[in-house]
């Protein structure tokens, strides 16, 4: 047996891979589920029905999938740099605190306008905690994946501190948490979504067009493929990797603007849960392009939220739901190899050659 | 008669629609240094593909030690005796030689133990190798890596050798290196398969040598009875002028002015080393030196992209030290270096032609956006004018043939229209046909009165193209010469350090 590097592989191959890479997965998963005692028919049923069956579970996604997008976006345009920003956690959090600091403890910004300038603060602080390690990078050689890591803890411990001490609502007696929203500080609704969707789709667009078709981001592709390349055009690499962080960090925040000002309605740990990792499996999944995100994403948002109504429909323990998402993603991240290579079986007899 | 250790009949192989080799017929005797010989795409590299069990072929036959056999893979050549040296050296960077050696070979757990550093030593003495066992690969130069894979596969006890372009990347003195050894090797009954375009290497080291043209072999000649411009013309197929003719241009304005230039490299050590000299428009001003005596650092600090420690880059009357390197090729300083692995730097290699051509240029299109309008224009003008063969501009540049790939950069520095042209090994690896293409787009560029400084390996190639040459070593300058008033012995010496002027009271090895 030998495991070949595939020379170029067409997009029939790539799409017929895929599509067995899901087949398995549907059935090592449905073996699983029977030995758990249940029918792998209706879990699955249910598992969709429950992400898309009515009218209120499929905004349940589409909510789920929202964060996804935009974290995705901006850890897409930091690995196209081949800066490896897992810190979407942090700038989550940091983006988050901005918005909040604007929605709580600013009162002189004439209402209509707080929503906007939550958006900017929020994407300034998740930039700012996107910027410190590219300006070590930058300067210093320093790793960016240890950096951004640690930084992730450095914001959650953040905002626990204002919870439990400066932030705290005194109103809530005994009970440590930040103050709700003001309304006008709560993100709109649009067809009873918050216009955080409305957001994703729009970056969306402008993520691909500006990695496509702008100066920014042809530099940031030259710096992500060759930095020695970059220099020789001319190209002010410590520039291109803070200003890159920036929009990356800065994405993430709005995540955070996001969660916080639709979702939660004020600041808590539960706006992060844990999207800026997930957002690295499906920014990979994704293949760096800005378009395959939405698709990736929605695909994960109905795997979540499929997950989570099968724990209350059929009463199946979480961790085995979360043992199914494994499997289901241990599949999809796995047809990766099998499309850069392939395995030849052959004897070592005359002309056994199998392609 | 020697034993045929190696023997390929009626070979064909097909690529889509490619035929690369179509009924070749070659032979390789115990003993023996074959060479192959034959331009970009004549099918050599697929032929010792097949050999080494990298691709198995549509029809023909291929007999090992007398027996015929089905070669199907890698592994099953090495069982064989054969061992493939490729171009691009397959060793692992943070281990020694001697693991590396071992790599793959040894069954038990750990990796490095006496007994087996014995046999390896047992080989070198065997084959008069030298190499320290215990040197980590990164830290080694170019040709002791060759020599780590050439160890390599001698452990492994082949007794068919084949080395893919094993000169491409090496020194004068040490290609010298590398062919005794390669005698050495021949002597002790090993079969050696040379492959290369280097006519003067296949003289020089050779027993017989097959020439294969368009897939085909053109015929296989001992190499005592046959000469360079023989082989030139089976190769090419039909006669080619191997002199370059040099132009005599009128010589122009001061262009560049080096003045004391010093840099420094690791440990403070300088790399260049109070350089001065001149260039003038419409001059080729040749570099020569043995590898890494500061061509590099040259090129670089003129570019920008190096820190100078001390001295001055005059272009056109203003110093240009300290200018970032945007600022220096808006000057007009286009600088294209070849680097060993070609992809180095100057290029993207999962970009296509399009946007590599956009490197320097996007930069001064008006607006936030990239247009791609130009650039495509400026690859298909490239692309036409240097000849370069790629499916298609779309194609990305790490697809295409290190040929194609050189005249891809070199190609886009030229269309710039330079004022300063600055080129290093701008032919390295190239076959007779593409290389003497380049010297002539060369010396197109110097009847239009563009500077050219020009950093080269051939000094036979230096002295017929160039107007003056520079020698470096060890980063200082040995002497500047006119090029008509020195041989290439006389180079040579100075290359090691000599200065021109005690070279000149010999006056052997000038010209009167």
């Amino acid at each position: 047996m030998q495991i070949i590097k595939r020379e170029g592989t067409s997009t029939k191959q790539i799409i017929m891979i895929r599509l067995i890479a899901i087949i398995a997965a549907i059935i090592v998963s449905g073996i699983f589920i029977v030995f758990l005692g249940y029918n792998p028919v209706k879990v699955y049923v249910n598992m969709i029905s429950g992400a898309l069956g009515s009218k209120i579970r499929f905004r349940a996604t589409l909510l789920e999938m929202v964060p996804l997008v935009i974290t995705s976006l901006g850890i897409l345009v930091a690995f196209k740099m081949k800066f490896w920003n897992i810190g979407g956690e942090g700038q989550i959090l940091m983006g988050a605190f901005g918005a909040t600091y604007i929605a709580l403890f600013v009162d002189w910004i004439p209402k209509p306008l707080v929503i906007p300038v939550m958006f900017i603060v929020g994407f300034l602080a998740g930039g700012i905690w996107g910027i410190i390690p590219a300006f070590f990078k930058a300067n210093f050689g320093a790793n960016e994946t240890i950096m951004t890591l640690m930084l992730n803890y450095i914001a959650t411990q953040w905002i626990t501190y204002l919870q439990y001490g400066p932030w705290r609502d005194p109103d809530l007696k005994g009970f440590a948490k930040i103050a709700n929203f003001p309304d006008h500080a709560l993100l709109p609704k649009v067809f009873g979504i918050h216009i955080g969707l409305i957001i994703s789709l729009v970056l969306v667009i402008i993520i691909s067009w500006f990695l496509r078709r702008t100066k920014r981001g042809f530099e940031i592709s030259v710096v992500g493929e060759s930095v020695s390349t970059a220099r020789y055009a001319g190209m002010d690499i410590s520039r291109i990797i803070i200003t890159t962080m920036l929009l990356s960090g800065g994405l993430c925040g709005i995540t955070g603007v996001i969660q916080a000002a639709g979702v939660n309605k004020t600041l808590t740990m539960n706006v992060s849960s844990g999207y800026g990792f997930t957002a690295v499996i499906t920014t990979y999944l994704s293949g760096l392009r800005a378009q395959r995100v939405l698709i990736v994403s929605f695909l994960f948002a109905i795997l979540l939220q499929g997950g989570s109504y099968i724990q209350s429909a059929l009463q199946i323990p979480q961790a085995a739901a979360d043992v199914l998402q494994g499997m289901i993603l241990f599949c999809a991240l796995g047809s990766e190899f099998f499309v850069n290579y392939k395995v030849r079986f052959r004897k070592n007899s005359i002309s056994s050659e199998v392609k | 008669m020697n034993k045929t250790y190696v023997e390929m009949k009626n070979i064909c192989k097909t690529f889509g629609v490619i035929r690369a080799n179509r009924n070749v017929n070659f032979s390789v005797y115990e003993g023996e240094i074959h060479g192959l010989l034959g331009e970009n795409g004549a099918g050599k590299s697929t032929l010792v593909n097949m050999l080494s069990g990298i691709y198995t072929p549509d029809s023909g036959s291929i007999f090992i030690h007398g027996e015929q056999v089905n070669i199907h893979s890698p592994k099953h050549a090495i069982e064989l005796g054969i061992g493939m040296i490729h171009q691009h050296f397959k060793l692992i960077d943070v281990l020694t030689a001697a693991e590396n050696v071992l790599l793959g070979h040894s069954q038990s757990v750990f990796i490095s133990n006496k007994s087996r550093i014995k046999s390896i030593q047992n080989v070198m003495e065997k084959y008069g190798m030298e190499i320290d066992l215990n040197k980590r690969i990164m830290d080694m130069s170019v040709s002791e890596k060759q020599t780590v894979e050439i160890l390599k596969v001698l452990y492994r006890g082949s007794k068919i050798l084949i080395l893919d372009e094993p000169t491409a990347v090496l020194t004068p003195q040490e290609i010298d290196k590398l062919f005794t050894v390669l005698k050495n090797l021949a002597e002790t009954g090993c079969a050696i398969i040379i492959i290369t375009h280097k006519l003067n290497e296949i003289m020089s080291v050779t027993d017989r040598v097959t020439v294969l043209r368009q897939g085909e072999t053109v015929s296989t000649l001992e190499t005592r009875k046959t000469n360079i411009r023989e082989l030139t013309e089976l190769m090419v197929g039909k006669p080619v002028n191997l002199s370059i003719e040099r132009i005599h241009s009128r010589k122009g304005d001061l262009l560049l002015s080096v003045k004391g230039l010093t840099a420094l490299g690791e440990h403070n050590v300088p790399v260049l080393d109070n350089v001065t000299f001149d260039l003038y428009e419409g001059e080729i001003l040749g570099v020569a030196g043995v590898a890494g005596s500061g061509q590099k650092e040259l090129c670089e600090t003129i570019a920008g992209l190096y820190p100078v420690e001390k001295g001055d880059i005059y272009f056109k009357g203003e110093n240009i030290v300290g200018f970032s390197p945007r600022e220096i090729i808006k000057r007009g300083v286009s600088m294209s270096f070849i680097p060993e692995d070609r992809l180095g730097m100057g290029l993207v290699p999962s970009m296509n032609m399009i946007d590599n051509m956009l490197l320097k240029d996007y930069v001064n299109q008006p607006g936030i956006t990239v247009n791609r309008k130009p650039a495509k224009e400026k690859a298909e003008r490239v692309s036409k004018r240097l000849e370069i063969q790629a499916p298609s501009i779309y194609t990305a540049i790490r697809k295409l043939s290190g040929g194609n790939i050189q005249k891809v950069l070199l190609g886009r520095e030229i269309d710039a229209n330079p004022h300063l042209l600055i080129t290093a090994y701008p032919v390295r690896g190239l076959d007779i046909g593409a290389s003497y293409n380049i010297y002539d787009l060369l010396k197109e560029q110097k009847q239009k009165g563009v500077g050219i400084l020009y950093i080269g390996e051939d000094l036979d190639v230096l002295i017929e193209l160039c107007d003056r040459i520079m020698v470096l070593c060890d980063g200082k300058v040995t002497g500047i010469t006119g090029s008509e008033s020195i041989t290439k012995e006389g180079l040579g010496l100075m290359m090691a350090g000599e200065t021109l002027s005690s070279i000149k009271k010999g006056d052997v090895v000038c010209k009167s």
